[in-house]
């Protein structure tokens, strides 16, 4: 897609690589007249872990959201792979982009939901088939094959014909996660998928994402308050406050030796504790 | 007394005919409304702002307005227009459109109570908008909709009596004929049986629906069960399992 591509992504070395899977370039996001994020300039390298901290309201979900297109852009632009996803740069006028250019784009991401948000009219198996069916054209034998994977993989091989009402909200998570990976997304959302659960099942769950993040090179961008897993899993932990990020750093750096008081401020009241130490096993 | 019932036995072909005259008018007013309903319903969440403010003039227009007058309108207006439609057609058109320009609010409402979590979850999947709507809005909405659009159904039975304004020789029709040879309370007391008969089954058939439905959203039994009779033993293992 030449015409339609992320200009700074070019300025590097030229090699693909060097293109994040995901760039915020100046973006703006309201809320009539509430400014959640403001400026923001971030990006998620290919590959990469990153999961995001800060204190409720500062807009962490809603950064995910407009990735996902479940919200719309004030201002700026996002680029996925150096291709503008919503917004473009045309003769120097900010253009929406197509339905159709977006889609093609929204396919290379997928999202999983506090809520798991599984469709109740299908069974677990149709759930997991229903989008690489009919949006990816898979054969439904073929989608099937792969959704019985799916399933084994996430510890469910004989809830295939089940509903998903008849399911623990831990199993329906783990489906929702089968769900979205049927996809074969190269961008994983994550939003507080364990804040549902009841703690004795939120580390299957967590379990399996850490597995999944051991055997594969999605990228992820998490929103967790699980500070042990965005520090098992992550490989960069970046912290919000007031829709800007306040500071980044790998997990190591962040969950220990803080700089900014902000993020000082916060893990101490997350994590509880007098340090502000974690996970220093 | 014995009377009576020879006249009503006399008579009992003829209030079968009328009795058929009115499922057809029933059924066909359902069917047409419901088509409209959705047309309507969904159409009236478009973006487009004309044709959603075309959809809603016309629920507006149709619910606004009397049914009698529409009728008398596409039977005696219409042919004078050069469009000259059967009696049968008329009723069907007039109750379809009234009722279903109600029912389309249903469909809207209901469509409207899906949790925008599902909505979501289609987006994150990259499916097009017939496929949300089509694969996982409207059969959640359905099962939503179902008791609103049984009421609307009675509603519509007792409406079709006043087709023997534009000649329908309907049910209603056949008992006022049947009070000329008995007596008000009798010919009455039979219309009221045979309508109330006719709305309990069509009542006990949407329930089987709204069974159906809720079952397939992994609510409640399925129909099989929900039919079965319980002896207390079931009942009593049945409590058992929920507990
Ligand atoms: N649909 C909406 N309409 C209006 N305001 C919204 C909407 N969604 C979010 N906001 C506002 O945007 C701000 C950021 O919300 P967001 O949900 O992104 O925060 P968060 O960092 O995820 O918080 P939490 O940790 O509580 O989940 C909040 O002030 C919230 O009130
Ligand atoms: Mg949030």
């Amino acid at each position: 897609m030449p015409t339609t591509t992320d200009p700074h992504a070019a300025a590097g070395d030229g090699t693909a690589a060097a293109v994040p899977a995901i760039r915020f370039e100046n973006v703006e996001k309201r809320f009539g007249d509430n400014v959640v994020l403001k400026d923001l300039n971030f990006e998620v390298a290919k590959g990469d872990r990153v999961t995001l901290i800060g204190p409720s309201g500062s807009g962490k979900t809603t950064i995910l959201r407009l990735v996902m297109t479940l919200e719309s852009l004030s201002d700026g632009y996002i680029y996925i792979d150096g291709e503008p996803l919503t917004h473009e740069l045309r003769d120097g006028k900010r253009v929406a982009r197509s339905e159709k250019a977006q889609k093609q784009i929204r396919k290379r991401i997928g999202m999983v939901f506090q809520q798991f948000n599984l469709f109740p009219n299908m069974t677990v198996l149709e759930n997991i088939i229903e989008a690489p069916v009919h949006v990816l054209g898979q054969s439904k034998a073929e989608a099937t094959k792969r959704a019985m994977e799916l399933l084994e993989s996430v510890g469910l091989p004989g809830k295939a014909n089940a509903h998903p009402l008849q399911l623990s909200g831990g199993q329906q998570q783990r489906v929702a996660i089968a769900r979205a990976l049927a996809m074969d997304p190269d961008i994983l959302l994550l939003d507080e998928v364990t804040s549902a659960l009841d703690p004795e099942i939120v580390g299957e769950v967590l379990g399996i994402l850490r597995h999944i993040a051991e055997t594969t090179d999605i990228t992820m961008l998490i929103v967790t308050h699980e500070m042990q897993f965005a520090r098992d899993v992550s490989n960069r932990v970046m912290m919000f406050d007031g829709g800007r990020v306040v500071e980044e750093a790998t997990p190591d750096v962040m969950f220990t030796n803080p700089q900014h008081e902000r993020t000082q401020a916060f893990l101490h009241a997350v994590l509880g504790s007098g340090d502000g130490h974690i996970g220093t096993h | 007394m014995e009377s009576n019932f020879e006249a009503l036995a006399e008579a009992w072909p003829r209030i079968l005919d009328g009795l058929w005259i009115t499922l057809q008018l029933t059924l066909g007013g359902a069917l047409l409304a419901m088509v409209i309903a959705v047309v309507l319903g969904l159409g009236s969440r478009l973006h487009n702002i004309v044709l959603r403010g075309l959809c809603r003039a016309i629920m507006e227009f149709f619910r606004g307005t009397s049914l009698v007058v529409q009728l008398f309108f596409f039977f005696f207006v219409l042919p004078q227009l050069g469009l000259a439609l059967p009696a049968m057609v008329c009723g069907i058109l007039g109750l379809g459109l009234n009722y279903g320009a109600y029912a389309a609010e249903v469909v809207r409402g209901s469509i409207n109570s899906v949790p925008t979590g599902q909505w979501e979850a289609t987006t994150a999947l990259s499916m097009s908008k017939s496929q949300q709507m089509i694969r996982v809005i409207f059969p959640q909405a359905w099962a939503l909709m179902i008791p609103s659009l049984t009421n609307y159904l009675i509603h519509m039975l007792k409406g079709t009596a006043i087709v023997s304004f534009i000649t329908l020789a309907d049910l209603t029709y056949h008992t006022e004929q049947l009070r000329e040879q008995t007596d008000t309370f009798f010919a009455y007391g039979v219309s009221l049986v045979i309508y109330f008969v006719i709305a309990y089954i069509l009542t006990l058939i949407m329930n089987a629906l709204e069974v159906r439905a809720k079952h397939r959203l992994g609510r409640g039994e399925s129909l099989r069960e929900a039919l079965t009779p319980k002896t207390p033993e079931t009942a009593a293992a049945e409590g058992g399992r929920k507990a």
